[in-house]
Parts: structure tokens; C-alpha cells; sequence
């Protein structure tokens, strides 16, 4: 390893067990949530993304006073709430977002339920904090299995239905005028967003989730033109994020050796916000260059 | 269930609801249900901030909240609305974890400040509560009807004078007061609930504002005393019942909404398009 | 004004006897006309006057109540369609270029992601040089005018040559400049393509010079045919059923409503003269 990264990274990094998981497992649901993120984004669909984690909330911790992995629970409830969405389909959004927003409070009211009563049932201590903010650094080995199967079909939703999923989200008229089954579509992506969301729950929480589903997306639609590059550049940001997050997570738990470390879902997320920020400073002026050339030369 | 200790949780909820009823009957006119989601789990970061130095909850949550309001308003004009909010909802969280990770009360105070703890509140808490609600209702009552004005018309409300932006900001700086009162009480989690259902399900029930806001008002009085009634009686968090009655009442609203839409519906007789003298263009 | 004769017996379009009744309101009755390759017909009527509502039983996005849409004789294959709807409201954010959306006119409704190909490519420069769009290709979506999407919007229904092209007011967010130049490019395609255009319009006036036949409609019901036959006093006062007048100006048409005292009877206090 090179001299001068050794200070960076302190000892037993490459070989402790937990970060080797963290870091595949982290930048697996990286690249799946940078992907699905980038048509969230493009189909101004965040809070749907949101709302699903916070849905999934309910399921991750009835999981946990169930005894079985939060993974599935996410996964169950995350399932079920997109088939809702789908099913009171996409009227006027300023009713869809209330409607929405209600079935989260009902849903954060099942979690607060579940979770005092984990607290109280079983000894496990956490179960809050497990579900709310990631379990990254304590995943056990079988689950990156489901993980991995998980990621790949999202992936593949996204992928298989990539030049439809486009023409959807500019424009339902043009899309059906071209033969395309516009429900279908939307289904398939609203499992792709179920599942990414579940993942990135289970990993940096459900809570933080959404910042790694739109914030390396929203960041890569500045930097360029082109859709494909747009979910490659999320997708990365996410993995550098996720990565440098475990890093420094680790890294903390020698830098302040009373303290016990810091959360890894805090430096994810703060990294992905100022890459954002830093984004939104540098290209800011880039959309309205456009306009103006395109005006110039149409004028 | 009426003992001296429950009185304070009746005190507390009873305020947070009036004013929540009073506060969502805005958020739900203007439709910035994210926002008012966001607000919430950002002061979250600023009671764990403060829990960690020592200071009193309520002081964190009023100074994050209201940064996050501004900061809401600010990024809000150059980047997209909900992608800039949700990022920063997301930050003000990590924050909050950060913070909490380093107190030793970590799972139980991260529970109560989501969720809500409104049967530790001491009398001592309740007289700031008490204070800022009036605050807030008063701030509303100021501001009715350039807000309400400039929450349905806009453009309208410019060339009135009414600046969109500043009424975006002193809107947000309520929504931040509200937040700050009632987090303690109803938890970060579900104050988002309180904001949005009564004021959905009054809508459902009328047209006239006023009225709105007088039945949102009401309709979330009733949601917190059956909430705590229910948390007392069957001890269950009481966030979990804040949660499933809001939804109820929404759904039961829309119930009603819809039953009068069929029975207003009865066949209308002869209505081919039979359009005025062509005065209009071909 | 008179229309070339059409350029073919080949029919394209028929709609037989479609009616349309919508949240209790009769939105069309009994409209039929038929439009044979090569024609380039105008959808004539008033704003509200069911144009857009037609449209979408042509396309299938719309059940008619009753009544047959058959394009080229067959089922209604919709890649057959080319459409150019009214307007898209698009994000400056949204990460794809003009040329992009010209692309998936090619492929968009095919599953498997997409290879490059240059053939594909060639296709696409081709299009846009044919709609003089190269020199926004690369700008975003978002970023360009109402005439520049415009442009990008009928490469994308042309590329896929389609045999019938349908355009939702296509004029209506346009300068009298660019109106021209769209109208003169929409009949050059037409022409030589040998492809259907039916336009809906609430101005027939810069379809004038190019339009082999008129539907023209109000009330429901549509009156058909070449624009001497449709746009006359005696043709429109019996679709209106409300006297109307035709005026011919230089080279333009009004349609004027009603008699003074016929506007009275029908209780109007004005009759309003609207310059077509």
C-alpha cells in the first residue's frame, strides 16, 4: 500500500471481516441505488422514494420483533406499499403526495409500535437504531446472498426496461402513441424503487436512505447530458460515498478511542450532500449557458 | 387516566394539536407536505446536538428547525424543490445520529425523540410549549389572509405585493416553531402525521377556509386525546395511535368526499355540446 | 385556397360513426371521414370543440362510446401513428438531449438496453437535418423553445416512419414565422413521403395554401371535405345551426356568428367577429 494513504487508513482495515462485507454489500446497493435513483429523480419521484423508506419502516421492524432478518420486512412492506401506490395511480400530484404522506404517518406509527415492542419483548437492545440507521458494519454473512439477488434484479428491471422507463417518464402521451404499456412500466420501476429502497435501508438505514437513492442522481443530472452516463456517474458517486464512508467509520473508532467511533450512515450521507453542494456550485451556471447559446443561435 | 401526572400530556397534546390543526391547515393548502416532513427530522439533529451538550432540548430544536427553514427557502429557488429538502431532511438526520451516538443514551432517546415522549413532559416544559403555540397562532392569525392569498394565487398575490418568496420564508419559520413545540411531545416522526391529517380530512368536509382550519383544529384535538387515552389505557406508544386515527380520519374523509360526489352525480338530461352562437373562434 | 387533389386512392384513416360521451357530456357524435396516404388534412374547430378528444380516439388513448377507428384497413397497430402532442412540460434537469428523444422514435418501446449502432445514428442525423434540428441535437430537452421542441417532437414521430401523422396544435405556441416554416415542412413530408398529416388547428388560415380536405368541427359533429365544400355560409350555418357568415379577405377567411338578430334571440348582446 502506498506510503501516503497508510496514515488514511488504519490498521486492519483490508482484512477485518465486517468491513470486507460492509464494502461489498455498500457498494453493490451503491450502484443499484444510484441507478434506480436516476429515473426517481428524472420521473420527480423522491418522495416517493422517501415515503417507501418510510414505510418499509413498519415492515423492517415488525421483522425484528418476528426474529427474522429486517431485509424481508423491507422488502414485504416496501412491495406491498409501491402495489398501493400503483394501484391509486398517479393523479393529480398534489393529492397523491397527501395521500402518501398519510400512509407514512400510519406506517411510522406501526414502526413505533413494533419497535417499543421489540424493546420491551426481547433482549436485543438497538432494534431502533438497527432499523432507523443501518446495520452495514453488523450484516451477518447470509445475508449478502439475498442482498446480492435483490440488487440484481432491481438492476436488471431497470436495465431491461431502460428505453421505455425513458419515454415514460418525459412524456405517458408519447409513449403510448409509441405502443408502449405505460402500466407496466410504471410497475416495474415502482419494484426496482421497493427493493433499491430496501436495500439502502438495510444498510445505511431507513431513515438515510434517500440520500443515497437521489443525491448521487441529482448530482450526476448536473454534470451531464446523457441518461446512460447519468445513472453510470450516480452509481459511482454512491460507491465512492459509501466507500470513503466505511473508511472514515473505521478509521473513527481509532481517532476517538473513548468515544466508540462514529456512524458510518453520517459520513455517507454527509460526503453525498457535499458532493451535491459542491455540484450544484460548479454547474450551476451550466443550464443557463445553454439556454442562452440555444437562444443566441435560435434568435 | 386524569391524574395530576396525566394532566401535563393532556396540557401539552392539547396545545400541539390546536396548533398543528391551525399550522396543517397550510401546509396541506400549499401542498408542502415534504417540507413539513423535513422540518421535523432536522430538528431532531438539533435536540440530539443539544441533548449532547447539555443543553435543553428545546433550544435545539428551535435553532435547527429554523435553519432548516431557511436553508429550505434558499436552496429551494436554485435546485429542485423536493430533491433539495430531502437531502437536507437526510443531513439534519445523520447529524442527529452522530450526536446521539456520542451521548450514552442512545437507542432511548433516539426512540422518544422520534416517536415522542408525551408522558415525560414536566410542567416545568410545558409553559414553553405554551408559549411558542401562542406564538405560532398568532403569527397565522397575522399573516391569514396575505397567506392564504398567496398560498392559492400567487401571481395574484405579487402583483398585490405579497411576495411569494418571503411568504415562503415566514411560513416556513411557523411550520419551525411548530416543529420545535411539538416534537417533544408527539416525536419527530409523527408530528408530520398531526400537520397533514386533520388538516386533509377537514378539507374533505368543507370548502370555506375558516372553517377548514376550525374543523383541522378540531379534528386534531380529537386525534391526540384518543391517542393518549388509548396509550394510557392499553400502554402502547402512543405515536402509534397518532398515526393509524390520522390516517382514519383522512380515510374516513375521503369516504365522505366520495359518497357525496356519487349522490351529487345523478344523470344530467339533454347536455349535448350544444355551444353558444360560434362568437367564439372557428 | 383550393387544396391539391389528393395524391392517392390508398386509404390510411377511417373513422366510422365515433362517438364520444365523457362524465355525462356528449363530446363527439357520429364523426366520420376517412384520409387517404399522402393527404394533408386539417382538424378545424374552436378551442373545447372535442379536436384533442378525436385525436385521442385516433391513437387509442380514448374508448369511444361508438364507432370504428381502422388505420391502413387493419387493427390499429400503433407504431403505424406518428404523434406530436400539443406541448411537453419538460425539467431543464432531465439528462437527455434532443437527439436522444429523436432516437427513441426509432426504438423507445423495445426492451434490452441499447447498443450503439452507427446506422442508428446516421438515421438520427438524417431527421434532424431533414427538421433543421442539428444545431440544437446536443442541447437538452428542457432547454429548448416551444418551436425548437416543436422541431425535435415531429423528428420523433417521423423517424419511425409512420403512415399516418397526427399533430395536437402544433401552431398554437408558435410566431407567424415559424408557423410557416412548420406548415411548409409538414407538407413537403407529407408529399414526398407519401405519409397522412392530420393537424388540429384552431386557425385554418396557414393551412390555407396546403390542406387537400377539412374537418371541420363544433357541437359534436363534424362536417367534411375540401375547404370550398366545408367553409361556406350554408355548410357551417347547418353544423352551428346558428346562422354563420363566410368572409373571404385577400387570401384569408373569417367566420362570422350570426345575424344581429339571431344573436339576440339566442340571448348573446354581441355577435363577435373573429379573424381566422
Amino acid at each position: 500500500m502506498p506510503g501516503f494513504l497508510s496514515p488514511l487508513i488504519e490498521p486492519g482495515f483490508f482484512s477485518n471481516l465486517p468491513v470486507q462485507t460492509a464494502l461489498v454489500v455498500g457498494g453493490v446497493v451503491a450502484v443499484v441505488s444510484g441507478i434506480v435513483g436516476t429515473f426517481t429523480v428524472m420521473r420527480g419521484q423522491s418522495f416517493a422514494g422517501h415515503s417507501l423508506a418510510d414505510i418499509g419502516t413498519a415492515g423492517g421492524s415488525a421483522a425484528f420483533v418476528l426474529g427474522i432478518s429486517p431485509l424481508f420486512g423491507f422488502v414485504a412492506m416496501n412491495l406491498m406499499a409501491a402495489g398501493v401506490m400503483e394501484w391509486i395511480g398517479i393523479r393529480r400530484p398534489r393529492g397523491r403526495d397527501l395521500a402518501t404522506g398519510i400512509v407514512l404517518g400510519a406506517a411510522l406509527g406501526l414502526a413505533a409500535l413494533f419497535l417499543y415492542l421489540d424493546t420491551t419483548a426481547s433482549s436485543t437492545t438497538g432494534a431502533t437504531v438497527n432499523v432507523l440507521f443501518g446495520s452495514i458494519f453488523t450484516l451477518p454473512a447470509s445475508m449478502v446472498p439475498f442482498i446480492a439477488i435483490f440488487s440484481v434484479v432491481a438492476a436488471a428491471i431497470v436495465l431491461v426496461m431502460y428505453r421505455p422507463l425513458v419515454l415514460t417518464s418525459i412524456s405517458a402521451d408519447l409513449a403510448i402513441a409509441q405502443g408502449i404499456r405505460v402500466r407496466l412500466v410504471g410497475i416495474g420501476y415502482l419494484v426496482a424503487l421497493a427493493l433499491a429502497v430496501s436495500l439502502s435501508a438495510v444498510t445505511i438505514g431507513a431513515i438515510l436512505s434517500t440520500a443515497l437513492l437521489i443525491g448521487p442522481a441529482a448530482t450526476a443530472l448536473r454534470i451531464t447530458n446523457r441518461t446512460g452516463r447519468a445513472a453510470v456517474i450516480a452509481a459511482g458517486i454512491g460507491v465512492i460515498a459509501t466507500w470513503l464512508g466505511v473508511l472514515l467509520a473505521y478509521d473513527s473508532y481509532y481517532w476517538f478511542p473513548n468515544g466508540g467511533g462514529w456512524p458510518v450512515s453520517f459520513f455517507v450521507v454527509t460526503l453525498i450532500f457535499l458532493v451535491y453542494l459542491l455540484s450544484q456550485l460548479r454547474f450551476r451556471g451550466r443550464s443557463a449557458a445553454q439556454r442562452r447559446s440555444t437562444a443566441a443561435q435560435a434568435g | 387516566m386524569f391524574s395530576a401526572l396525566m394532566l401535563n400530556a393532556w396540557g401539552s397534546a392539547s396545545i400541539v394539536a390546536i396548533v398543528a390543526g391551525v399550522v396543517g391547515f397550510f401546509i396541506v393548502l400549499r401542498g408542502s407536505a415534504f417540507a413539513a416532513h423535513a422540518l421535523p427530522n432536522g430538528a431532531f439533529a438539533g435536540a440530539a446536538g443539544a441533548s449532547l451538550i447539555g443543553v435543553d432540548a428545546i433550544v435545539g430544536l428551535a435553532v435547527f428547525s429554523v435553519l432548516g427553514a431557511l436553508t429550505i427557502a434558499g436552496l429551494g429557488r436554485r435546485a429542485r424543490h423536493d430533491v433539495a429538502t430531502a437531502l437536507v431532511i437526510v443531513v439534519m438526520l445523520g447529524l442527529g445520529s452522530l450526536f446521539l451516538s456520542m451521548t450514552t443514551e442512545y437507542a432511548p432517546e433516539i426512540y422518544s425523540l422520534l416517536f415522542g415522549e408525551v408522558l415525560g413532559v414536566s410542567s416545568s416544559e410545558l409553559a414553553p410549549i405554551a408559549v411558542i403555540g401562542v406564538v405560532c397562532i398568532a403569527a397565522v392569525f397575522l399573516v391569514y389572509r396575505p397567506l392564504l392569498l398567496s398560498s392559492v394565487m400567487p401571481e395574484v398575490a405579487e402583483a398585490r405585493g405579497v411576495g411569494r418568496g418571503r411568504m415562503e420564508v415566514v411560513f416556513l419559520l411557523v411550520v419551525a416553531l411548530t416543529t420545535t413545540m411539538a416534537v417533544p411531545v408527539v416525536g419527530a416522526l409523527l408530528i408530520f402525521s398531526l400537520l397533514i391529517s386533520p388538516a386533509a380530512a377537514a378539507r374533505s368536509f368543507t370548502d370555506r377556509p375558516f372553517t377548514a382550519m376550525g374543523l383541522s383544529v378540531v379534528i386534531a384535538l380529537g386525534t391526540v386525546w384518543s391517542a393518549i387515552a388509548l396509550a394510557y389505557l392499553s400502554n402502547l406508544p402512543i405515536g402509534f395511535f397518532v398515526g393509524s386515527i390520522g390516517a382514519g380520519t383522512y380515510a374516513a374523509g375521503r369516504g365522505w368526499a366520495g359518497w357525496k360526489r356519487n349522490r351529487a352525480a345523478s344523470p344530467r338530461v339533454g347536455a349535448a355540446g350544444r355551444s353558444p352562437a360560434p362568437a367564439q373562434s372557428s | 385556397m383550393q387544396g391539391r387533389a389528393a395524391t392517392g386512392s390508398d386509404e390510411i384513416l377511417a373513422v366510422d360513426g365515433i362517438s364520444v360521451t365523457l362524465s355525462g357530456r356528449e363530446i363527439l357524435r357520429d364523426v366520420t371521414f376517412h384520409i387517404n396516404a399522402g393527404e394533408f388534412t386539417g382538424l378545424i374547430g374552436s378551442n373545447g370543440a372535442g379536436k384533442t378528444t378525436l385525436l385521442r380516439v385516433i391513437l387509442g388513448l380514448i374508448s369511444p362510446s361508438a364507432g370504428t377507428v381502422r388505420v391502413e384497413g387493419g387493427l390499429r397497430r400503433q407504431p403505424l401513428i406518428g404523434y406530436v402532442p400539443q406541448r411537453i412540460t419538460l425539467d431543464p434537469d432531465m439528462p437527455l438531449r434532443a437527439r436522444d428523444l429523436v432516437g427513441l422514435g426509432i426504438d423507445g418501446q423495445r426492451f434490452g438496453l441499447p447498443l450503439p449502432s452507427s446506422t442508428r445514428r446516421k438515421q438520427v442525423d438524417e431527421m434532424l437535418e431533414a427538421v433543421d434540428a442539428t444545431r440544437f441535437a446536443e442541447s437538452r430537452v428542457g432547454n429548448l423553445s416551444g418551436g425548437e421542441q416543436q422541431r425535435i417532437l415531429i423528428a420523433h414521430a417521423l423517424i419511425s416512419r409512420p403512415r399516418l401523422l397526427l399533430l395536437d396544435e402544433p401552431l398554437a405556441n408558435l410566431d407567424i414565422g415559424s408557423e410557416q416554416e412548420v406548415v411548409d415542412l409538414l407538407a413537403r413530408i407529407a408529399r414526398e413521403q407519401r405519409i397522412a398529416v392530420l393537424i388540429s388547428t384552431h386557425d385554418m388560415n396557414p393551412l390555407l395554401p396546403v390542406m387537400d380536405r377539412i374537418v371541420y368541427i363544433a357541437n359534436g359533429r363534424i362536417a367534411t371535405g375540401t375547404t370550398a365544400e366545408v367553409v361556406s355560409s350554408e355548410s357551417l350555418t347547418r353544423l352551428y345551426g346558428v346562422h354563420v357568415d363566410v368572409i373571404h379577405v385577400h387570401d384569408r377567411i373569417l367566420v362570422v356568428a350570426g345575424r344581429r338578430e339571431e344573436a339576440l334571440q339566442h340571448g348573446d348582446t354581441e355577435s363577435i367577429v373573429e379573424l381566422m
